[in-house]
Formats: C-alpha cells, structure tokens, sequence
C-alpha cells in the first residue's frame, strides 16, 4: 500500500520564535487585531510504501525524529491517509 | 614535526582554506579533509569549519550530520581527538550530538557580521587552555542561526562541568546565558559561533583567534606525540 504523510514541524512550547513574533507584531498593521500567540513552523510531505498504516506511521515517524525536527527544539505532527 | 590538523569539506563549506592559513600560522600543517571519506587519514586534530554545509537545507547542520565522515569524526572525538567546530561546524556538532543544545535563528532575526567581544569562562578545553578566565577576545562572528539554545538542565550541567568555555560580552543574538562556544565533557570537543581563524593576522584587525588556534595546535601536537 501507499501512503501520503505530512509532517508538521514546530518549535516547542517555551522555545523562543522570533518568526512566530516578527509576525504577530505585523498583526495589528493588517487589522488583524483579534490574533494572537502566533507560531512559524514548517511542512513536509512524502509517500510511503508500506504493507499497512502501522508500518507506514513507524517510518515517518522516524524519518520526523531523526531528520525532519530537531527534537532538541522542535516536535513534530503526523497525519497519514492511504492513497 | 608540526602537527596536522584536517579541516573537513562538505559541498557548501567556504572557510576551509582560511582555517587551514591560520592553523598554519599558529604552528601546525593544515590539510583538508572531504565529507565523502569515511576515515580521517592520519591527523591530530580535526576542525569543521563554517560555511553551508549540504546548502544548510532543512536546518544548519541537519544534513552534514549524515556524511560518511562523520562517523570517523566522532568515533576520532570518542578517543579523546581534539574537535572544533567553527559557526556552521558548531551547527554540525550540536545536529550530529556531539555537543548539546541546538542553535536556532537569531532573537531579532538579523543576520549578523560584526567583531563581537569575547569573555572566556573556562580553560578546560583544547581551544581556551592557553588562556586565563575573564580573558577578553574580539573574533568576529558571521551567522543567522548562532542563538544558542537548550533547557535548564542541560545548562545546569554546562555551569557545574566548567563548560561554557566563551561568552559574548554583549550577547548580539539572543543567546542562551550569552553563550559563544562551549565543550563535552571531557573538553576535546568544543563549537563556537565566533570565527578565530578571521582574527589571525594583523591585517584582519585582530590577532585574538590565534591565541585559541595556538591552544588548538597545542592540543594537536600532545596528541601526536602519544
């Protein structure tokens, strides 16, 4: 079966994000006046081959932790669908 | 004989030959080292030298970590070898765990390319044992990613184990506790921000780099003749 994951990759809570907060101070110019706690992170996607959803989530998973974020400062989200 | 000290190459890499004329000016023979060779060659001493490692795609250092030669680097760290990693080679070490912490973008999100002043913390490493604590250095730095960054415990052990060797007297990018360069635990392994072979002569506006090249070169040449 193949499979199609997206990554999201964020800095941890508590890690300091100038991005997040360069942006949110652009909030208010815009009118945007009613966003808050902004956060930059980034997105990957990639197929899997895999013999079922268990197997294909073990490879991005780990493929996530040992490259895509640095788990010293950053976590990541999983989402999976068969295609 | 002068010791040798192999400065490593990946694709992307643009301080290799001034660290290999400065580690020359500070007694040793340099030689250059490329990220596909999975060994090391015979040298006493290794420096990953700043740069764009792999274009610093994904995260400075995130895809140097996996060249073929840095398994000879760390197995050489691992045996005591002294190890420096310059600005982009600092960013390397922390990816591969040779050190602790990582180094993400600066506060304020500037690049920055300025001489910063320097405070060194602790003389227990191969790149500060030629000097005193409280010692002032001026070396430039040059980076976007030099913030460093770790938690508390880590810290805590950095400050017990004397492993903060530089701090930044004006902490120019956000820096955890204004940290510039730090160490392992035993010293021999050690990343800074700051480029000492960019103050290596006179022409360049300080000679402060060579009094941590020279301590590097020291390290080198003790290792050669065990």
């Amino acid at each position: 079966m193949r499979f199609r994951a997206r990554v999201e990759v964020q800095l941890r809570p508590g890690i300091a994000d100038p991005e997040g907060a360069t942006i949110e101070r652009a909030l208010p110019a815009l009118g945007f006046d009613s966003v808050a706690h902004v956060r930059a992170g980034r997105s990957f996607s990639f197929e899997v081959d895999a013999p079922d959803e268990g197997a294909a989530r073990t490879t991005a998973t780990e493929l996530a932790d040992r490259l895509l974020a640095n788990p010293v400062i950053e976590q990541s989200r999983l989402e999976l669908e068969a295609i | 004989m002068a010791p040798r000290i192999g400065v490593v190459v990946f694709p992307g890499t643009n301080c290799e030959h001034d660290v290999v004329q400065a580690v020359e000016a500070a007694g040793a023979d340099g030689v250059l080292l490329w990220h596909g060779d999975d060994h090391l060659g015979s040298v006493d001493a290794v420096v990953l030298p700043g740069g764009f490692a792999h274009g610093d795609y994904l995260r400075p250092g995130a895809l140097a970590r996996f060249s073929p030669v840095m398994d000879a680097v760390a197995g050489f760290a691992r045996a005591g070898g002294p190890v420096v990693g310059i600005c982009n080679g600092f960013q390397v070490l922390t990816e591969a765990g040779l050190l602790p912490g990582a180094l993400q973008k600066n506060g304020r999100l500037r690049f920055l390319c300025e001489p910063a002043r320097l405070v060194v913390a602790s003389t227990s490493s191969v790149l500060t044992s030629g000097s005193k604590v409280g010692d002032e250095l001026t070396i430039p730095i040059n980076h976007f990613s030099g913030n460093y960054t770790c938690d508390d415990e880590t810290l805590r052990r950095l400050h017990e184990e004397g492993r903060v060797v530089l701090r930044y007297a004006d902490n120019p990018n956000g820096s955890v506790d204004a940290i510039a360069g730090l160490a392992n635990e035993a010293g021999n392994v050690v990343g800074l921000m700051p480029h000492p072979e960019r103050a290596s002569h006179a022409l360049l506006g300080s000679v402060d780099g060579l009094v941590l090249l020279r301590a590097l070169v020291g390290a080198a040449t003790a290792r050669a003749a065990a």
